[in-house]
This record gives C-alpha cells, sequence and structure tokens, in this order.
C-alpha cells in the first residue's frame, strides 16, 4: 500500500469535513494510506504571507520539516495548504541565505529542514500518480449523466510552476470523465472565487461568485465539482446571498471532487460526508441510486 | 628613424573636440612622438571633409610623408575615405593607420582631462603600429553576372524583374508550386484599398515569361558554396509527378482528383484543395503538383485518376526530385515572414473559440476568389457578424512573446475594419494599444475609419471568453480590455473576433542564416550591414537581403528593398570585377608541418590543403581576414597580412608607454 504523508489543514478539520472523509475513503479504496503529519500547524492562510514573509515562510518549514523526518511525499488536499507549502519549499531550496535564516529559527524545536519532501495537491495524486485509467478501472456505478463543471479554482495552478498548462488544464475533466460523469464545458473553471475578499468586500466578492454561478448555470451543470475549501465555502454558502443581491435563482450544488469519485466507487453517501450541505446535492446521489436500483431489478 | 609620418586629429565638429583638447594632443604628438618619426602632427574640423583630405594629399606630395594616422571616428565609417585619400596621393593605402578617438573616446568619456590623455595614448599606439605596416595590393576578382533570388514572393518577384530587365540572368528559387508568397493571399492593400491580386498578377506574368528569369518552384537551396562573384549553388527541385514540357495548366487532372485536402498554406486552413493542385488560379507557372503526401496513388497505389483524364498524358508518378547545380556572382535573400501562432496566447482562445480569426484567415474569408466567395461569415458558413472585434498587437509589443512592433499590423486592422464595415455593416471595436500609421496617406485612412464609426479603445485585450456573466453576452465572445481612456474595465460581446497576428521570421531563419553565411538578430530576422546606410546588404559580400526577412514590413517598403538590393547588385555586375581585401592570412610554407588544423577552423572554406606539397593554402579570395586560423596554427606558420604580431605588439607598446609617463606624472 503506497503511503503519502498528509496535511488537512484547518478547514477540513470543521468546515470541510466531508472533503476530509471523502479524500480517507476514497484514497483508501485506491490502495493509498494518507498518513496524517503529526502536531502540524496553521498553513499561513492566505493573510500571514502579506502580514511576515520570514515568520509566514518559518511557520510553513516547521510542517516541511516534521515531514522530512516522516517520508518524502506530503500531500494537501487544500490549494491555499498547497501552495503555501509549495512555494516554501521551492523558495528554501533555490535561496540558500532564507534557508539558513529558516533552519535556524527551526532549530529551537530541535528540527532542519533540508528541502527533500515533494509537496502535491490531493487532485495530483488522483490525475498523475493514480491516474484517470486506474480510477476508471475502479468505478462500480458509473455517474451517467452527472453534468459536473469541474472547477479548478485558482491556487492549484497559480502561481505558475513549472511548465504546466495554465491556461487550459484538462486534468479535472479527465477525473470526472473516468467515473463516467460528463463534463461540462466551463470557462470559468479557473476563475477565483472571490477568496477571502469576502472578509475585505462583499460586493465585489459577490459579483465574482455570481460570476461563477451564472457561467455554471449557462453551462447546465448539475453541480460544481471543486478541490478546494474556500472554493467550495464561497461558492455554496453564500448563493442565497448571491441571489438576494442579483436576484437570481441559484440552487448548485458544491461538492468535493472525492465526494463524486467515492459514490462512483460504491462507497455509502454517509462515509463520504454527504448530507452536511447547505444545497443537497440530491440528483448526484440519485443518478447513482437510480442506476443501483436498475441494476437490483436486473438482478432480480 | 627613416619613416616620415603624419598624424591628423579631427574635431569632428564638437563630437570630438568637446571632450578631447585636440590643439593640445596635436602639439603634444608633434612633440612627443618626434622620435618616433612623426614629422607633422594638425588638427582641423572635419577631417572626412575634402578640404582635410586635401591636406593629407598635400602633405605626403610636399612632405614625402611615408606614414599616415587620422585620429577621427570608427573605421567603419571612414577608412576607405582616408585610404582613397592616402592612394591618390601615391601612398599605399596599408601604410594609412586609424585611431578611433570618437566612439572609443569622446563619446565615452566625460572627463576632459581623462579623454585628453586617452586621445593621447590611442594616437601612440597608432604611430607605433603604423611603422611595422607594409604596403599590401588587393585582389580583383571577376563578377558571375548570373543573379540567384531565393524568395518568389513581393520582395523577391521585384527584385528578379529589375536584374532581368537590366538583361542580367536570374534564377528566382521559390519553395512553394507558385510564385506570389502573402501578398498573393491578401484581400485588399491598405491604404488605397486596390485589389491584391490585381496589382500583383501581372508582375507574377511577366516573371513567368521573362526570358531572363529561369523559375524554380517547388525548390528550395541546398547549399552555398564560394564567395561574391562566384557562388556555387545546389538547389533541389522537388518533383511535381507533372511533366512540365507536356502540361498545358489545364486544370483536367485537379477537376478530376477524388482527393480533397485541407489548403493549410494558401487558404490558411480555411478552404480545401485537391491533392493534385496550383495554389490558386493566377498561380506562376501555371503547372500544377502533386501533393504525394495525400495523393490517393501514393497512399494505397490506385486511382490515377488524373492520369487517365490528362489530355496531353503530362503525369508521371515516376519523377524525381532533381538537383541542380547552378553558378552566380550574387544573392538576394527575399525570404518572407512566418505568422504569429496565436495559440500560443492561449487566452485569446483561438483553436478553441470558433470565431476567433487569424488576419491571414480573415484576409481569404474576405476575399472574393476565397472559400467564402469573398463573404464575411462566421465558422458555421452562413451567419454574417453583427459585432466583430479586431485585436492589435497580437504577439507583437509583447514581453511574453515579440518585443518588436510588427509594423503592418495597426494598418491590416484598420484595413480589417474598413471591410467589415462595408461588407457587413457590423459594429465594430478596434483594440489597440497605441495606433501607427506613419508612412504616405496612412494617417488619412485612420482618419476614413474614424469617421466609418469604429469603435476605438485603447487597450490590450486581457482576454476572448465564452464565458458569460449576463444574458446579453450569452453565445458571444466576450472581449475583456481595460479601456485605458476612461479608466476602465470593459467586457465587449461581439460575434467575431480577428487577431491581428504579427510577422515572425521563418521558422528555419537559423538554417537559413547558416547556409548563406550570413547573421540573424536575438529576434530572429536577418541582419543588414548598416542599419541606415546600407539596410539590404549583409555583412558577407555579395549577399543581399530585402523585405520581410530583414524585418517586418509592408508592400511599398519591401518592394523598395527588392528593388534597392537589384541596384546594387546591378552596381556590383557593372564594376565586372570586384576587389577583395587585402588583408588576408598567408601560409608560411617553410614552417608549415601540413597539420590540416587551420583548414577545419576556418569559418569560410578559405583554406585548402595542397596534397602535393603537404602544406596548407590561403584562397585569397575566401579569406575573410579573421585570423581564426592563426590562432590554431601551433607552429605559428599563418600569419594575418595588417594584423602581424610586431604591429599588434607594437601598437599595444606605444600606448602602454604614454600611459606610463601618465602615470609617473601623476605620481610626481
Amino acid at each position: 500500500m503506497k503511503e503519502y504523508l498528509y496535511f488537512p489543514g484547518c478547514s477540513l478539520e470543521k468546515i470541510a469535513i466531508s472533503y476530509h472523509l471523502s479524500a480517507l475513503e476514497t484514497t483508501l479504496k485506491l490502495g493509498i494510506n494518507l498518513k496524517e503529519l503529526e502536531d502540524w500547524n496553521c498553513c499561513g492562510a492566505t493573510a500571514y504571507f502579506h502580514v511576515d514573509e520570514l515568520l509566514a515562510y518559518t511557520l510553513v518549514a516547521r510542517n516541511l520539516a516534521m515531514a522530512e523526518k516522516e517520508g518524502t511525499e506530503i500531500v494537501a488536499p487544500c490549494s491555499a495548504c498547497y501552495k503555501n507549502m509549495y512555494f516554501t519549499n521551492v523558495h528554501l531550496k533555490e535561496d540558500p541565505d532564507l534557508a539558513e535564516h529558516i533552519n535556524e529559527a527551526l532549530s529551537e524545536d530541535n528540527l532542519s529542514y533540508s528541502g527533500k519532501v515533494a509537496v502535491k495537491h490531493l487532485i495530483e495524486v488522483f490525475s498523475n500518480d493514480i491516474g484517470a485509467e486506474e480510477l476508471k478501472s475502479k468505478v462500480i456505478h458509473p455517474l451517467s449523466g452527472l453534468k459536473v463543471a469541474a472547477y479548478y479554482g485558482c491556487q492549484i495552478l497559480r502561481p505558475k510552476k513549472d511548465h504546466e498548462d495554465v491556461e487550459q488544464p484538462h486534468y479535472f475533466e479527465e477525473l470526472m470523465s473516468a467515473i463516467g460523469a460528463t463534463p461540462v464545458d466551463f470557462p470559468m473553471k479557473l476563475t477565483c472565487c472571490g477568496g477571502s475578499l469576502l472578509i475585505s468586500s462583499r460586493p465585489a466578492a459577490y459579483s465574482m461568485i455570481h460570476n461563477l454561478l451564472y457561467n455554471a448555470q449557462l453551462a447546465q451543470a448539475d453541480v460544481i465539482a471543486t478541490a478546494c475549501p474556500l472554493c467550495q465555502v464561497n461558492l455554496e454558502c453564500y448563493q442565497q446571498q448571491v441571489n438576494q443581491e442579483f436576484g437570481t435563482q441559484f440552487s448548485i450544488p458544491v461538492v468535493y471532487f472525492t465526494q463524486l469519485i467515492g459514490l462512483s466507487m460504491g462507497i455509502p453517501p454517509k462515509k463520504l460526508g454527504f448530507g452536511k450541505e447547505f444545497l443537497s446535492p440530491k440528483k448526484a446521489i440519485d443518478a447513482i441510486k437510480n442506476i443501483h436500483s436498475q441494476e437490483e431489478l436486473i438482478k432480480q | 628613424m627613416t619613416e616620415k609620418i603624419g598624424v591628423y586629429i579631427c574635431h569632428c565638429g564638437s563630437n570630438i573636440a568637446g571632450t578631447v583638447d585636440v590643439e593640445d594632443v596635436s602639439k603634444w604628438a608633434a612633440e612627443e612622438l618626434q622620435h618616433q618619426g612623426v614629422v607633422i602632427a594638425r588638427d582641423y574640423k572635419f577631417m572626412c571633409s575634402s578640404l582635410g583630405q586635401e591636406l593629407i594629399e598635400k602633405d605626403i606630395k610636399e612632405m614625402g610623408l611615408t606614414r599616415v594616422v587620422v585620429a577621427s571616428c570608427s573605421p567603419h565609417l571612414h577608412e576607405p575615405t582616408f585610404r582613397n585619400a592616402c592612394a591618390r596621393a601615391g601612398l599605399n593605402p596599408y601604410l594609412f593607420e586609424m585611431s578611433n578617438i570618437r566612439e572609443q573616446d569622446s563619446w565615452v568619456t566625460t572627463d576632459k582631462v581623462e579623454a585628453t590623455k586617452k586621445a593621447k595614448a590611442l594616437i601612440a599606439a597608432a604611430v607605433g603600429r603604423v611603422i611595422h605596416q607594409q604596403p599590401l595590393n588587393s585582389l580583383f576578382v571577376p563578377i558571375d553576372p548570373n543573379v540567384l533570388v531565393v524568395g518568389g514572393g513581393i520582395t523577391g518577384i521585384q527584385a528578379a524583374l529589375e536584374i532581368a530587365n537590366s538583361g542580367q540572368k536570374v534564377y528566382l528559387v521559390e519553395r512553394e508550386p507558385s510564385i506570389g508568397g502573402h501578398m498573393a493571399q491578401f484581400d485588399k492593400t491598405f491604404p488605397t484599398l486596390d485589389c491584391s491580386a490585381c496589382i500583383l498578377t501581372p508582375k507574377m506574368f511577366d516573371v513567368g515569361n521573362h526570358k531572363n528569369i529561369t523559375l524554380l518552384t517547388w525548390s528550395e537551396v541546398e547549399k552555398v558554396e564560394g564567395y561574391i562573384g562566384n557562388f556555387t549553388v545546389t538547389i533541389r527541385k522537388r518533383a511535381r509527378f507533372i511533366d512540365q514540357s507536356l502540361c498545358t495548366g489545364c486544370g483536367v487532372c485537379w477537376e478530376k482528383c477524388p482527393k480533397k485536402v485541407v489548403d493549410d498554406v494558401f487558404e490558411a486552413g480555411l478552404g480545401k484543395r485537391k491533392a493534385v493542385y496550383t495554389p490558386f488560379p493566377q498561380a506562376v507557372p501555371k503547372y500544377p503538383v502533386i501533393d504525394h503526401e495525400n495523393c490517393t496513388f501514393f497512399l494505397k497505389g490506385t486511382c490515377k485518376a488524373c492520369q487517365k483524364f490528362c489530355p496531353t498524358g503530362a503525369i508521371n508518378f515516376e519523377q524525381q526530385d532533381e538537383i541542380l547545380t547552378i553558378k552566380v556572382g550574387n544573392i538576394i535573400l527575399a525570404t518572407g515572414f512566418d505568422l504569429f501562432d496565436p495559440r500560443r496566447i492561449p487566452q485569446y482562445g483561438y483553436g478553441r473559440l470558433a470565431n476567433v480569426y487569424t488576419s491571414l484567415e480573415f484576409e481569404r474569408l474576405s476575399n472574393a476568389a476565397g472559400p467564402t466567395g469573398g463573404k464575411i461569415v462566421l465558422r458555421d458558413g452562413v451567419t454574417v457578424p453583427k459585432s466583430v472585434a479586431i485585436a492589435h498587437c497580437v504577439g507583437s509589443r509583447d514581453q511574453n512573446y515579440n518585443k518588436y512592433c510588427s509594423a503592418i499590423c495597426c494598418m491590416q486592422s484598420l484595413k480589417f475594419a474598413h471591410l467589415v464595415h462595408e461588407k457587413t455593416g457590423a459594429e465594430i471595436y478596434n483594440c489597440y494599444i497605441d495606433i501607427r500609421t506613419p508612412a504616405k496617406g496612412y494617417e488619412e485612412f485612420y482618419q476614413r475609419l474614424l469617421a466609418e464609426g469604429t469603435h476605438f479603445i485603447r487597450g490590450k485585450i486581457a482576454e476572448i471568453t465564452n464565458a458569460a456573466r449576463t444574458p446579453e453576452e450569452e453565445g458571444k465572445l466576450v472581449v475583456q480590455v481595460e479601456d485605458t481612456l476612461i479608466g476602465k474595465q470593459r467586457r465587449v460581446p461581439v460575434d467575431m473576433v480577428i487577431l491581428s497576428c504579427g510577422l515572425e521570421p521563418r521558422s528555419d531563419h537559423k538554417e537559413l542564416a547558416r547556409m548563406f553565411g550570413i547573421s540573424c538578430s536575438s529576434d530572429g530576422w536577418l541582419i543588414e550591414r548598416h542599419p541606415k546606410l546600407d539596410p539590404v546588404a549583409t555583412m558577407t559580400d555579395g549577399v543581399f537581403i530585402a523585405g520581410a526577412c530583414q524585418g517586418p514590413k509592408d508592400i511599398p517598403a519591401s518592394v523598395a528593398q527588392g528593388a534597392a538590393a537589384a541596384a546594387r547588385v546591378l552596381s556590383i555586375i557593372g564594376q565586372g570585377e570586384i576587389e577583395i581585401e587585402a588583408a588576408t592570412a598567408i601560409v608560411d610554407e617553410v614552417t608549415c608541418v601540413g597539420c590540416t588544423q587551420c583548414v577545419s577552423s576556418c569559418p569560410y572554406q578559405a583554406i585548402e590543403f595542397n596534397t602535393e606539397k603537404g602544406k596548407a593554402h590561403v584562397i585569397e579570395a575566401l579569406c575573410k581576414g579573421c585570423g581564426t586560423c592563426v590562432g590554431t596554427c601551433l607552429p605559428k606558420s599563418i600569419s594575418l597580412k595588417h594584423f602581424t604580431d610586431d604591429q599588434i605588439v607594437s601598437e599595444m607598446i606605444g600606448a602602454m608607454q604614454v600611459m606610463k609617463s601618465f602615470q609617473i606624472e601623476e605620481v610626481a
């Protein structure tokens, strides 16, 4: 069984518990053990790097240093955690001066970091390490007929890391196709969800969320699939406010990609954290139920 | 001391005299360099003027000067001027030395005292050197009057016609099946809006029928050897699978051919052609080619419909590529440009969003002979757009792609706006960074477009998307652009977007430059000898460049360069023979061990190995005097005339002695 170190981050403890549950369930089913990093701390989120960069790097480096003792690959399901860990890792490797400063701070905690850990986003584990083909072979209940807007959000891709396609990536859609769903043409798949703008400027954030929902509806998506807790919260929890603000009637469920993958692999919805959402992804679950019951009928 | 040296210091107006105390330098040279043989030192306002030159000539004649040093600008500029002055007074021009106290001193030094000291050191160096210079005689080689023109676009056509009309023979080589180039694809030409084909095809016809032009289409140059006046060029004439002596160009073959192929070249992917084809009806030559990559016979071994129906039996599936070797004296490169591929800017959606077009696609769309018969319609083939956005500077003036301005896009975009307006009455939005209309009649054309009601938005398009945010945007292409004149972000929903793509060097520009022994700039454009004063010559004698291969250019500028290159070539042919620089390498056969290191090191293939003698031999006409061989020769058997060791060492000693004396003065 392949093992990755797992950095859940704060969201997955509470607000994104369904992401946490579905991540663990689905990976387990695919022969992967996500081993939670012990004594992990905050990733610095979106704010800390703007307040004090050096301290923010130190904060992240502590997690990396602890990870280095345990393994070689660390997986973050949250895009913000991933981005912070990824770039801290890169900067520490490229800037010996910074690494020296950070290691001096880490030594207070009897830690040091030499840069040997690879940082991955959970969706990368699915798309690169497992692969759409392998995933397809594990699908029991293809989500046939379910139209999914595969929503990347911004922080998985930006800032640009290497030579990856940051303008028109396709791996999310490929995963959705692999589980039998139909990825719709969703041109705003990379556009920001508003992030933490909800704290500083609600009207601006509502406008951004509105644009995304409008576009998803236009694409006739039954459900929006995300790979980031913040995207999920912004798009789902604020639909009512957006509707009030813009006089719209959006009611589009927003789920984690791992939840959909779990459904297709026959994991019971409860184990995937379904039932905790504001907007019921009933249609998605029904799709499975229908097929399930049809299969049962055929068997009978 | 037997030499009598004259030293002349130029003021260059205030260019030198403003920083260097020229009178002091002149006095100093007369006194301090007297022991070296300096008998006269003068300073003068402009040494390059006829009066300045006469001054030198007079001194040579009256004072019997045996060496001359002029301290002025770069030898690039006036070395020939002063060499000629010396020659006129009977002094071998290689007994003259030029000292550069402008580019290497007054222009780059602000401190007047330091600049004056440096001028003295540079003059002392030149005096030290000139004593050791030897009289040399130039070599003259005859010029082969035949000319090779590479590229059959409007530039190459113009150059070929100019030369052929003067009575000289021209070989015109073109890669495609027909000459005509990009201009043959265009609809109208700015700013006068004449039909492109109407003004081009008469010239193409003239080329095809000219008794002095050998037209080699569907052909490419494979190898170039030799030097100015005497090039040997190897050309691959690809098999057309058509016997040109029998073909009448009647067109039965392409009528009967069952295989349709998307025409990515001439129709920019918008239209189809047959597997046997001429790119367009007015093609020159009229003979078609069989595209063997798509021909059913070549793929499956059956069909031969063209052969069955050809009334003259001109189809020959057995035809092979022909290799021709020709001799020419001069070469003109007119290889043109490639269009920037807008797929490289994914946020503009080209290739993903159907109704985003390249400029070349729009030319074909608007062209009456094009796939839609000149109807401007969307990709569905029927819908006439009600609103069109035109993006300027696509791939140009952009740090991510090409930094340069492509020069033609503003006028091209204005032309598109006019054509769309005229043919569809659509609302038109031109999104530009700056409008650049610097040539004759161009600004007037811009004013005309303003009056026609085209919307001009000053701002570079950030994104072209189908992501609607409002019902009005649904089903449209939305152009997201910052209107920098009103300071607002705008979203403009349109039916069609035309990307005014920039021009890029040909994808194989590096191989081309290597083959012809010339260089490219960092952008990839071929480099001219001088950007202002010698725009069509290159650093390789006998090789000229014209048109868009030298940099982005519109049709008038390309035609002018084609004619200019022809004039330069004709002036060389008129001389009958050409003088070759005398500063060439020479082998001392006594000490040469025949190791052939120099033969392989020579970048100009100017050294041959004489197997009989077992010694290396320099072909003077090919030698550029670069000195690479001198550096590689272990027994020091090769030396470079005019750059001998003792000349260079004396030059250094001259400078260093003066600098040392300045240091002693400072310490004292």
